[in-house]
């Protein structure tokens, strides 16, 4: 494990030097975190039906999304981009690890450092001024725990899944963008999933989406009550483990193809 | 048995073909013309351990892609390769934990974090036991003066620093087996002989193997007595470097300091003549006018204050050799 944690924590280190970047990020989450609250509670204000949901649970959502946003798979490594592009990735096979390994451990970094340094503050904020409320109950706390974490692991396959198609395409802006809406929309990040049509709920629940944003955080405000926890677990294990074989499997065979660019 | 053996290795790329401009990259984006460049062609050499071999060429000849295979980084077309008894890229794990590899227009250092750290990192990631990582660790700092600038980020670094790091981190593992990959390009000559004098000690006292791929011939005069010259993927010299430049010019010139300025000084055996002012070059083929009998009828007949003998530079033949290459008279 030595060499993984080593380049998790090289990561880790260089990202969370970023202070001008976590500044931005907090403002445009608070920003963005605003803008959703109002939308919502105008939305609540003059619906004439019930909701799926209530209202202080979806500003709790709206919340977590802004301050785990760096959590979600919405973008490939920026370092692995460049290292493609540039042709330094050659370094990357010339170390003593398996490739894979060390890309997801890479992307573990990144989905953790970023995010520590805005939800910190973030949580603090909204939780004293702006409608985040507590998890619902200890039992619930505890299984948000567990799907976040869930949640990570999932989310880092996706993301290195992302990092091996630079492999073909180099610039990775196709595949980003794409990947981007189906990630935000497809798990809740945007619009909580119960506010998707009913013909659809099936399908949303099949993805491997809604491990990312939908799971953990409805688990938080305990609209999944906490003994769904181990079904909960199981899709995101699934899908992680799919995704993993999926992500080594194209690897392989980018690998194969790959000419170094530059000489 | 040799370290490294390399038997006609091939290996070619499909390169896209666009035509020019706009319109160009419009078209580009239905149909692609592709174009098969062949990098390697039947290149085989062995090498045995401790050597220190110089892989010389053109741009774009194949050295580096050479390089990438033997680090298990590229999978030939067909071929064999051996290095330390391993296929590369079927061990690549295995093979790359015994070598270290420096490019000099890449860099193997973590950009933003201070060069101290990244030698600590790839302890981690070569599982250099600690006690060995503190000894080569103190032991490079020294030897290449790397001790002012440890705690600096890597993107705050002069040229020099950084590619004094890149040797001090390509060794931190101790490698049987070094790649230098153009560990000169863009130095000052400071820093350049400081890296050469590094290399050769390496090489010589702890019996590193190594590759220099270079385009500075005095590298090359400085530290290999063997060199391997590729052209378009196609191996043409493997031997002694004097031996390579023999074969494309023996060459060399008397140069005279004249008394008087005298615009007739000249031999009928002289290939060529410059004249500036006092000074006047003959350049000779020793194989049809001895130095000696040069000199001695240039002094019989003017009156010379110095004189000096030189081979043609290096760098002069090189640049014959390759272009030889190119238009094929060689």
């Amino acid at each position: 494990m030595g060499a993984y944690s080593a380049i998790w924590t090289a990561r880790f280190r260089t990202l969370i030097q970023y202070r001008a970047a976590a500044f931005g990020g907090l403002v445009t989450q608070f920003f963005f975190g605003f803008i959703y609250v109002m939308v919502y509670e105008a939305f609540y204000a003059s619906a004439t039906t019930g909701q799926p949901i209530a209202l202080s649970h979806v500003i709790t959502l709206v919340w977590l999304g802004q301050a785990l946003l760096g959590m979600l798979p919405w973008n490939v490594d920026p370092e692995v981009k460049a290292m493609v592009r540039s042709g330094s990735v050659s370094y990357e096979l010339l170390r003593p690890v398996d490739l894979y390994g060390f890309w997801y451990a890479r992307a573990l970094a990144q989905r953790t450092a970023p995010t520590l340094l805005r939800a910190v503050p973030l949580v603090i904020v909204c939780g004293l001024f702006f409608g985040l409320r507590p998890p619902a109950s200890a039992a619930s706390a505890g299984a948000f725990a567990a799907a976040l974490l869930g949640s990570l692991l999932l989310g880092c396959a996706i993301t290195v899944l992302f990092d091996v198609t630079l492999l073909w395409t180099v610039s990775g802006e196709g595949i980003v963008s794409i990947a981007t809406s189906l990630v935000v929309v497809l798990s809740g990040m945007n619009v909580p999933l119960p506010f998707f049509p009913d013909w659809l709920q099936p399908v949303l629940r099949a993805l491997p989406f809604r491990g990312l944003i939908d799971t953990p955080f409805r688990l938080y405000t305990g609209d999944i009550p906490p003994s769904d926890l181990p079904w909960m677990l199981l899709h995101q294990a699934a899908w992680t483990a799919l995704l993993v074989v999926a992500g080594r499997l194209l690897m392989k065979r980018g690998l194969r193809r790959l000419s170094v660019q530059g000489g | 048995m040799p370290q490294i053996v390399v038997e006609n290795l091939v290996k070619t790329y499909r390169v896209a073909e666009r035509k020019r401009g706009t319109w160009g990259a419009v078209k580009g984006l239905f149909g692609r013309r592709y174009r098969t460049v062949h990098a390697l062609n039947e290149v085989s050499f062995t090498m045995e351990s401790g050597e220190l071999v110089g892989y010389i060429g053109p741009n774009g000849a194949g050295k580096s892609t050479t390089v990438k295979i033997l680090a298990g980084i590229l999978v030939p077309d067909s071929g064999r390769v051996e290095v330390m008894g391993r296929v590369p890229w079927k061990e690549r794990i295995e093979t790359v934990r015994r070598i270290g590899v420096v490019f000099g227009q890449k860099t193997q250092l973590w950009w933003d974090l201070p060069v101290g750290e990244s030698f600590d990192l790839l302890r981690d990631i070569y599982k250099v036991p600690r006690g060995e990582h503190k000894r080569t660790r103190e032991e490079l700092i020294v030897l290449l003066e790397l001790e002012s600038f440890l705690d600096v980020p890597v993107r705050q670094l002069s040229l020099g620093q950084r590619m004094r790091c890149e040797l001090a981190a390509s060794l931190i593992h101790s490698p049987d087996l070094l790649y230098l990959d153009e560990p000169t390009i863009g130095l000052d000559a400071v820093s350049k002989l400081a890296v050469r004098d590094f290399v050769r000690r390496r090489n010589r006292e702890r019996g590193i193997t190594m590759i220099l791929t270079t385009h500075d011939m005095d590298d090359i005069e400085a530290l290999c007595t063997r060199v391997v010259l590729i052209h378009q993927g196609r191996l043409l010299f493997d031997g002694r470097f004097e031996d390579l430049c023999a074969r494309v010019s023996r060459e060399r010139v008397l140069t005279v300091d004249l008394a008087e300025p005298d615009a007739a000084v000249g031999d009928p055996d002289a290939i060529s003549v410059t004249r500036t002012g006092h000074r006047v070059s003959l350049r000779f083929d020793p194989g049809r006018v001895s130095a000696a009998e040069l000199i001695r009828r240039v002094t019989a007949r003017w009156t010379v204050n110095d004189l000096v003998v030189e081979s043609i530079p290096v760098e002069e033949t090189v640049a014959k050799l390759y272009r030889g290459l190119s238009d094929g008279s060689l």
